[in-house]
């Protein structure tokens, strides 16, 4: 092999083993850094699996948001129409959270109920989030919750 | 009366920018100089019919003219002046035409400083950018109009969205879009070199500044936007991986990138086809940034409006400039500028191509990594794979693992000679000033009260960039004293990475918060702050009543500053905003915001303390004044003009 083709040669495999290193540390990171968004119907049917952190997509039941006097803590309930899930959050609120509005909580189940480690609700006051109400479009035809769009003025 | 005329302007335009992209382009092929000659004047007239448009839709705000959909949705007559002003690209209509009239701007900048351009060349550059014009012109009438009325008019508009009612939001889309626009030039020239068939430096040359300049303009806007998430979020992160702001960051990337493959084809001639493949890169990730933001893909403040065909036509744009872009690429890159015999060619592992090369290789491979992050869930979901998302974790640890390579190797670059160098040279210059950077790492480690090794690495890692570009310039002082504009800027932009590090790596590893519920006379202490809550009142603005927190900061016993949070409430939608308190010295920040009232006069309460927070945006600062200032070289006009010189005699 002449010497430009052994360089050549070099250059090639350095390539191809950048790129298979990159490939590898890309899908480990994506892997561990991945979260699903379920109902609360579609953890209970199992869907979830044993998922250790995922987000869970609803609607802030009416009336349901209860506090621990004096501290942080709030509890309360997400709904889609089927299924209900307790929630736990042990941090401010943020200003878009209102009961009856759309909310995406990120966190972990523990038994029947779920931790809070975020929660999001939407920057705008009058849309859901499209991957939720796409999630939700069947839930709300069959019940009392408010539709598609979205619009809970 | 007035909007109709704004939508004859915009009609108008379009039929220009219709001319100003097919007459020169025929022309240029043909040969024919009367029908290039069209391009200037077009992109001129260009620029005064958009100009004329946005003055008109800015009137109609002024005038609170509800007959007009768009204003009626986005400002009330409680809205204060100044935001009357800003509402204009407050949404998604008014924020396509500041992307057009941004564009006219470029275009009549370029129209008018290219006149020393062969004739060929700057009518192919004009048409390009007409063409791009024309898609977004389009856009305009056929899907998002701006004058379309509203008929009976209503008494009152909706409002602007509040969280855009803030100083920072009026020219963070400006600067934003200078930046993000400005990129239509380089691939303006890309594009009209493959038309041509050739490519020299000069193409290059002329690119540079232009390059430098959307590229600080993009620094900027990035950087306010960040500023603005930070105090008005009230969650005192500075960067939170969201898809808008990835969109923004990705152009960045590939911008920078750009700068430094620029400046290796302009001076050596090598990397030709790779800084042409990189200038249509970073305008189609512009273009792509927009088609995510616009489009509605994308859930966040920034997608104003979920309508499918907007989308659609802007994935359809955005597959012809692209697609036909790099399809013209395929064809003829292979026959552009590889003069095989060309001197300057060639190089060995220790020389500054190759360090640029690494640069351009980790910055490419940031941004691609930072793409797939951004369009992974769109790919998961379109693949059934189910909907989630992406959490910051990922594009963290992968950026700093890409960055810190970069970081290692930057002090090098400037000091490495062209083509071949002595590695023991320059390590003997370096070396010293490495150990010195470990050394105050270290003893930064052991005296971190938190995340030692992190703050151990961050102050090793931005005091290495920051000695590796004193040492260049006190190398230049004294050799021959001489430091251009060009080098300067250079210089200006790594020290703007150090500072830059400082705040990024600092922060993250000493950040310290505490959510508690405080009532009025109790306190928290963070570390060797102790902020005291002492009540709220009430206060009222021009469209919104307030909740208003005082809060006294001490350090170490001494009182340091009050501050005032807020929790507003706008009037017109009942929306919530916080309005966070914010002690902010070099040194550091001390970060208040309100959560809620949580009964008997207690409120919930976020206090951070962010040591060398500003340092984030001063290093932004910096970089971007390092692109002006490079490209403010006298070099890249002097030079121009003698090569066109030459060519005319």
């Amino acid at each position: 092999m002449n010497p430009q083709r052994r360089r050549r040669l070099l250059w090639v495999l350095l390539a191809l083993g950048a790129s298979a290193l990159a490939t590898a540390l890309v899908a480990v990171a994506l892997q561990r850094n991945v979260a699903y968004l379920y109902t609360p119907s579609e953890v209970f049917a199992g869907e979830a699996g044993n998922a250790d952190r995922f987000r869970l997509g609803g609607m802030v039941e009416a009336g349901s948001l209860q506090r621990e006097s004096g501290s942080l803590v709030a509890w309360f309930t997400v709904t889609d129409g089927d299924a209900t899930m307790r929630v736990r959050s042990d941090q401010i609120l943020p200003d878009l959270f209102r009961e009856g509005q759309a909310v995406v909580v990120t966190g972990r189940r523990q038994g029947r109920e779920f931790i809070a480690e975020e929660v999001l609700a939407r920057h705008d006051e009058t849309y859901m989030p499209a991957e939720l109400a796409e999630k939700m479009g069947k839930a709300h035809v069959k019940h009392d919750v408010p539709p598609a769009a979205g619009r809970v003025d | 009366m007035l909007p109709e005329l704004g939508q004859i302007l915009l009609a108008t335009a379009l039929l220009t920018a219709l001319l100003q992209t097919v007459l020169p382009l025929f022309g240029a092929h043909r040969g024919k100089t009367a029908w290039m000659r069209v391009a200037r004047p077009a992109a001129l007239v260009q620029l005064l019919l958009v100009g004329a448009a946005f003055a008109v839709l800015t009137s109609a705000f002024l005038q609170q003219d509800f007959s007009v959909r768009y204003v009626a949705e986005n400002s009330n007559t409680l809205l204060p002046m100044v935001y009357r002003w800003s509402a204009v690209w407050g949404a998604h209509e008014g924020s396509l035409l500041l992307w057009s009239l941004v564009l006219a701007l470029w275009t009549a900048a370029v129209a008018l400083a290219s006149h020393r351009l062969p004739l060929p060349v700057q009518a192919r550059v004009l048409a390009v950018m007409g063409l791009v014009s024309l898609g977004f012109l389009a856009f305009l009438m056929f899907t998002s109009n701006p004058f379309a009325r509203l008929l009976p008019a209503p008494l009152e508009g909706r409002d602007l969205n509040p969280l855009l009612q803030d100083p920072g939001l009026i020219i963070h889309p400006p600067l934003l879009y200078i930046g993000y626009v400005g990129f239509v030039v380089p691939f303006a020239f890309a594009v009209a070199a493959l038309l041509d068939g050739q490519l020299d430096a000069r193409w290059v040359r002329w690119t540079r500044p232009w390059t430098n300049i959307a590229w600080g303009f993009l620094t900027l806007g990035i950087a306010l936007g960040s500023w603005w998430a930070y105090y008005e979020l009230g969650w005192g992160g500075w960067w939170f991986w969201d898809p808008v702001e990835n969109a923004s960051f990705l152009p960045w990337l590939a911008g920078a990138a750009l700068l430094h493959s620029q400046a290796v084809t302009e001076k050596r001639g090598t990397f030709a086809g790779w800084t042409l493949l990189l200038a249509i890169a970073a305008f189609a990730l512009s273009l792509l940034g927009t088609f995510l933001v616009r489009s509605g893909v994308l859930t966040s403040v920034h997608a104003f409006a979920a309508d499918p065909s907007r989308g659609l036509f802007i994935l359809a744009f955005l597959a012809v400039v692209v697609g036909g872009a790099l399809l013209l690429y395929v064809l003829r890159a292979g026959q552009l500028g590889s003069h095989a015999d060309d001197p300057r060619r060639g190089f060995t592992a220790t020389s500054r191509e190759t360090l640029l090369l690494l640069n351009n290789l980790l910055l490419a491979s940031a941004c691609a990594m930072v793409l797939l992050g951004t369009l992974y869930p769109l790919l998961a979901d379109a693949l059934g794979m189910g909907k989630l998302s992406v959490g910051p974790p990922y594009f963290g640890s992968l950026f700093l693992l890409l960055m810190a390579p970069l970081v290692l190797l930057l002090p090098f670059g400037p000091l490495v000679n062209w083509q071949r160098d002595q590695p023991s040279r320059v390590l003997a210059a370096l070396a010293p000033w490495l150990l010195l950077a470990l050394a105050l790492g270290v003893l930064a480690w052991w005296r971190a009260p938190q995340n030692g090794w992190k703050v151990g690495l961050g102050v090793a890692g931005a005091l290495w960039v920051a000695f590796g570009t004193v040492r260049f310039a006190w190398l230049r002082l004294r050799g021959n004293g001489r430091i251009t504009a060009e080098m300067a800027g250079m210089l200006l932009g790594h020290a703007g990475v150090a500072v830059f590090l400082v705040g990024a790596l600092l922060v993250e590893a000493l950040n310290v918060q505490r959510e508690v519920a405080l009532a009025p006379g109790q306190s928290v202490s963070v570390g060797r702050h102790e902020v005291r809550f002492e009540g709220v009142d009430h206060r009222e603005g021009a469209n919104f009543v307030a909740d208003r927190g005082h809060l006294r900061v001490f350090r170490d016993g001494r009182e340091r500053a009050l501050l005032h949070p807020e929790k507003r409430r706008y009037a017109s939608g009942g929306q919530v905003m916080t309005e966070a308190g914010i002690d902010a010295r070099l040194s550091g920040d001390v970060y208040v915001a309100m959560g809620e009232a949580l009964g008997n006069n207690a409120w919930a309460v976020r206090v951070h303390v962010k040591p060398f927070m500003r340092w984030v945006w001063l290093g932004a600062l910096l970089m971007a004044l390092g692109g002006f200032v490079s490209a403010a070289d006298r070099r890249f006009r002097t030079t121009t003009r003698r090569t066109t010189r030459s060519k005319q005699e």
